[in-house]
């Protein structure tokens, strides 16, 4: 049984169909990678999966449940989190505050507990600090803990996002270009990083990125969208020599008289 | 557990201590002159308003322009209950938390979908509908609530104790909320809507709840405000008083719990100091406000809160070990 399966996921947005009959299937563990043009429908894949879109037809079901029609929210209770693909960090709080907020689902906390300061309150606070900064520590980002998120340079706002994104504690991660804007050097570490989160945390993961790199570095399994339809898939020495693919990204080859 | 024992000292011995010797302190200075104790009771009160809508606005970042509407249920349940009910003050004021605490709900859950500048249109709309609900009662077959004349005759319940004992309550509760879990998520809905959705906050539920936490406090405001007048009438609640808590929350730098607090008793008592100038009063006002605007535009106290943190040049010397990083709140 997959742990995320979506069986001809069709959006339509007005008159254009931005995606149309999307078969994915992973398995625990998996790291999946999903790539294609820009306007692919790619972030839209990622919206239908999180409910932030609801899709026109289709199934997708998770880890035994229906999600389709769940508010985003509750899809994250269930185990799903994502990173944006222009980093959506609570900005104006501090970089602790953004993690804290993230344990805020699985904290057990009532608001009479909070408001009259019961010992529920302490414990579970206590809890997530230490928890929050365990994340931190991991990222490297523990003596930035008071620093504002919005203040934090390029690379470290994206190593927050993932690290916000497993205080959720999800079994699948949704990965929205997490390389964009990096140099070669912090893109060689990322690599290494979502590696090393899936060994750590028992991940699964499906990631978007352009950078073909990455894709092709990290990923087992790749997934090209072109106008919303898949046009192959395969492990990522095939994907490299697809012909449609190659059409895809860099246009059809002239054919010389 | 010593930790624990800290905390509450903290949390419950310091603020009682220290609000019972602001209240004597208070007292000592107004004693015996009528005035100077109602505007004291005056201040109490609004930094309840202010507060509590600042929790709205500040904290959630759901822009409400109706929080004269839910003072208005509160002054006129409690107002009603002891008049008409004979019920005891603080049951009443009670009773009118709650009133008003149903009517934020009942408003917050179809309203908070909006956002912005159309979210604050509807809440001035529902604050409109509620004061023209009141006018018009004596034909919807509440004769007793005399429509537009009013109800005269409530008792003055409201002392200046018994106001800044709930104002302290009050803040206290509202500081409690701000700086714990629930808090943070009504930070993320501020901050991020989608993103507070994508990390398991239920946006929705936030919203709704702060916006009926505000409510309920804006109802025991306007509870104390009606046993202070003596007198229930829709003019005390229009658009205008719910201008006056913006103006107070703003002055005092929106999201900033010892700035509304702060721009509360700041905007009562420049009111009441600019008494003397007659009509040139309202023109004095707004000159105020727009100089607040243009030097201070981010409030009079910008992001710094008080906690006891800043109380610490008064303590001797400790390790910075020992000395409690966290952010801890107002009171």
């Amino acid at each position: 049984m997959a742990l995320l399966e979506t069986k001809d996921l069709t959006i339509n947005f007005g008159g254009l169909t931005a995606v149309s009959g999307l078969n994915l299937a992973l398995n625990t563990g998996d790291l999946h990678g999903l790539i294609g043009p820009n306007g692919a429908g790619k972030t839209t894949v990622f919206n239908m999966i999180t409910g932030v879109y609801l899709p026109s037809s289709g199934s997708i079901i998770f880890d035994n449940h229906n999600i389709i029609g769940l508010q985003p929210h509750e899809i994250t209770k269930l185990g799903i989190a994502r990173t944006f693909q222009n980093i959506r960090l609570f900005k104006g709080l501090s970089v602790l505050d953004n993690i804290r907020i993230a344990l805020h689902m699985r904290a057990n906390c009532s608001v009479p507990a909070a408001v009259f300061r019961l010992p529920q309150y302490y414990r579970e606070e206590h809890r997530i600090k230490q928890r929050a900064m365990e994340l931190l520590k991991i990222f490297g980002l523990q003596d930035l803990a008071e620093k504002t998120a919005g203040s934090l340079p390029y690379g470290q706002q994206r190593r927050l996002e993932i690290a916000r994104a497993l205080a959720t504690d999800p079994k699948l991660l949704l990965l929205d270009e997490p390389a964009a804007g990096m140099n070669p050097q912090e893109t060689k570490e990322l690599m290494a990083l979502i590696r090393w989160i899936r060994k750590e945390f028992g991940l699964t993961i499906l990631l978007i990125e352009h950078h073909m790199e990455v894709v092709m570095g990290v990923c087992e399994h790749i997934k090209v969208l072109d106008y919303g339809v898949t046009i192959a898939e395969g492990p990522p020495e095939e994907i490299k020599k697809h012909p449609k693919v190659i059409e895809a990204y860099l246009g059809e080859e002239i054919k010389s008289a | 557990m010593r930790a624990i024992e800290n905390e509450f000292v903290r949390r419950f011995v310091v603020p009682a201590v220290a609000s019972t010797a602001l209240y004597w302190i208070l007292v000592s200075i107004a004693y015996r002159n009528d005035y100077y104790m109602y505007v004291l009771t005056m201040c109490a009160i609004n930094v309840i308003g202010a507060t509590s809508l600042n929790l709205i606005n500040g904290f959630t970042g759901q822009f409400s322009l109706g929080h004269a509407g839910f003072m208005a249920v509160g002054a006129y349940v409690a107002g009603s209950l002891t008049k008409f009910g004979h019920w005891p003050f603080v049951g009443a004021l009670l009773a009118g938390m709650a009133g008003a605490a149903v009517a934020g709900f009942l408003v917050g859950l179809p309203t908070l979908r909006l956002r912005g500048d159309y979210l604050a249109i509807a809440t001035l709309g529902f604050g409109e509908i509620i004061r023209m609900l009141i006018i018009n009662s004596d034909k919807l077959g509440l004769k007793f609530l005399e429509g537009p004349r009013g109800v005269p005759g409530i008792k003055r319940y409201s002392t200046f104790g018994w106001a800044f004992f709930f104002a302290v309550v009050t803040v206290w509760i509202l500081a409690n909320y701000i700086w714990s879990t629930h808090g943070r998520a009504c930070g993320a809905v501020k901050e991020d809507e989608v993103a507070a959705e994508a990390m398991g906050v239920g946006t929705t539920t936030y919203k709704v709840m702060s916006f009926t936490i505000g409510a309920s406090f804006a109802g025991l405001a306007g509870g104390l405000h009606a046993h202070l007048l003596q007198l229930l009438h829709p003019a005390s609640y229009d658009f205008l008083k719910s201008c006056d808590f913006l103006v107070m929350i703003v002055v005092g730098g929106m999201g900033n719990l010892t700035g509304s607090v702060l721009g509360a008793l700041f905007v009562t008592l420049i009111t009441e100091a600019l008494r003397k100038l007659l009509e040139l009063r309202m023109l004095a006002y707004a000159v105020g406000l727009i100089c607040v605007m243009l030097f201070r535009p981010e409030g009079l106290f910008g992001t710094r809160e008080f906690s006891l943190g800043a109380l610490r040049f008064l303590a001797p010397r400790r390790p910075v070990s020992q000395v409690g990083g966290d952010k801890s709140g107002a009171t």
